[in-house]
């Protein structure tokens, strides 16, 4: 016990806790690979409207974020979306 | 008016028949018309945690089908008249018996009975299907263990989908040298996670296993178990027996304490 408090070697206990927040955030989003394609699908029209992106390089993801009410973590969708270009205001 | 209620976990193995004979009994305790219904077909095992094994004639396959009245299938338990059990088959498959026909058994149910629990089957397939289908309320039941909490929430998300609106945690098998060491999570952590009400924890304890063996449910004696699953079934009727305030769990907790340091 003395060498673990040495190392400061989390408790099982603490290690289990974290594990199931972490697998808990990805099962609860519960997303399939066909529906985040969808979602991405749809950004890509909605943002395309607006600006010129690049789609290759566009990445969605679940993952958490520290939430204010909650006092722990909250699944969020973060978007990674690369502009190439603003297309011109007079265009529309 | 009673109240259906479905005892369910998702993995196997974390205490699902344990805690329905045990809250069956403790509501049958409490003067209360109830029937448990073993809805796990095929795996029949509800009725040897009760020690009616050797009573069963009929059972829910049977009633469904119409082969007996349900008066017929129903096995009263050896304490109290006022508890009674409807086993499930053990040479049939999941798929004789289907979420409508549940719901049909359970209105019969509901004209005679107080509380009607269902012992729900491992997994999220058909028999899960049908122990939820009539169901009004659910005892979640876990272990703090990864992979049963794990499983617990995903069922949980389920009975939501299902509309049951009432859902209560049981944190099962605690074993309170784990937890002082740090090397189990506590009834906190658990219920934290799931995000659901608590509406109590029990103890690991060996007397579980001396009155499985015996078939006779435990709740009410002096052990710690015992005493654990009396409260439940209390809060179960509405009583409010102090637990969701710190301090009342704490009083759990220095009992257990109290049992170690005994030993």
């Amino acid at each position: 016990m003395g060498l673990m408090d040495l190392f400061k070697k989390k408790s099982s206990g603490d290690v289990a806790k974290d594990r199931l927040k972490l697998l808990l955030v990805s099962d609860r989003a519960n997303c399939s690979p066909e529906v985040m394609e969808a979602i991405k699908n749809d950004i890509i029209q909605v943002i395309s409207k607006y600006m010129e992106i690049d789609t290759d390089a566009l990445n969605i993801q679940i993952t958490q974020t520290e939430s204010e009410s909650n006092n722990g973590t909250v699944p969020a969708l973060f978007a990674n979306i690369p502009i190439r270009d603003m297309k011109h205001r007079s265009e529309r | 008016m009673s109240e259906v209620i479905v005892i369910t976990s998702g993995k196997g193995g974390v205490g699902k028949t344990t805690t329905t004979a045990n809250v069956g009994t403790g509501l049958a305790q409490l003067n209360k018309k109830v029937v448990m219904i073993d809805t796990d077909i095929g795996l029949r095992n509800l009725d040897v945690v009760m020690g009616l094994e050797n009573r069963i004639v009929y059972n829910l396959v049977d009633v469904i089908e119409g082969k007996c009245r349900l008066k017929q299938a129903l096995i009263k338990d050896k304490k109290y008249p006022e508890l009674c059990l409807l086993p499930s088959a053990q040479t049939r498959d999941k798929d004789a018996v289907s979420p409508e026909q549940m719901k049909e058994l359970i209105e019969e149910l509901k004209q005679e009975f107080d509380y009607i629990l269902l012992d729900c089957p491992a997994g999220i397939e058909q028999g899960f299907k049908n122990a939820i289908a009539g169901a009004d309320r659910a005892l979640v039941v876990t272990t703090p263990e990864v992979s049963a909490v794990r499983d617990a929430d995903r069922i949980i998300g389920l009975l939501e989908a299902n509309e049951i609106s009432r859902i209560d945690l049981i944190v099962n098998r605690l074993r309170m040298d784990m937890v002082k060491r740090g090397d189990m999570m506590n009834v906190d952590d658990v219920t934290e996670i799931l995000a659901v009400n608590l509406i109590g924890a029990v103890p690991d304890d060996e007397q579980i296993v001396v009155s499985t063996n015996q078939g006779e449910p435990l709740v009410g004696s002096n052990s710690l178990a015992g005493q654990a699953y009396a409260n439940i079934s209390r809060r179960i009727t509405g009583e409010e027996v102090a637990f969701l305030d710190l301090d009342a769990k704490q009083g759990v907790f220095s009992k257990l304490k109290g049992l170690f340091g005994r030993n």
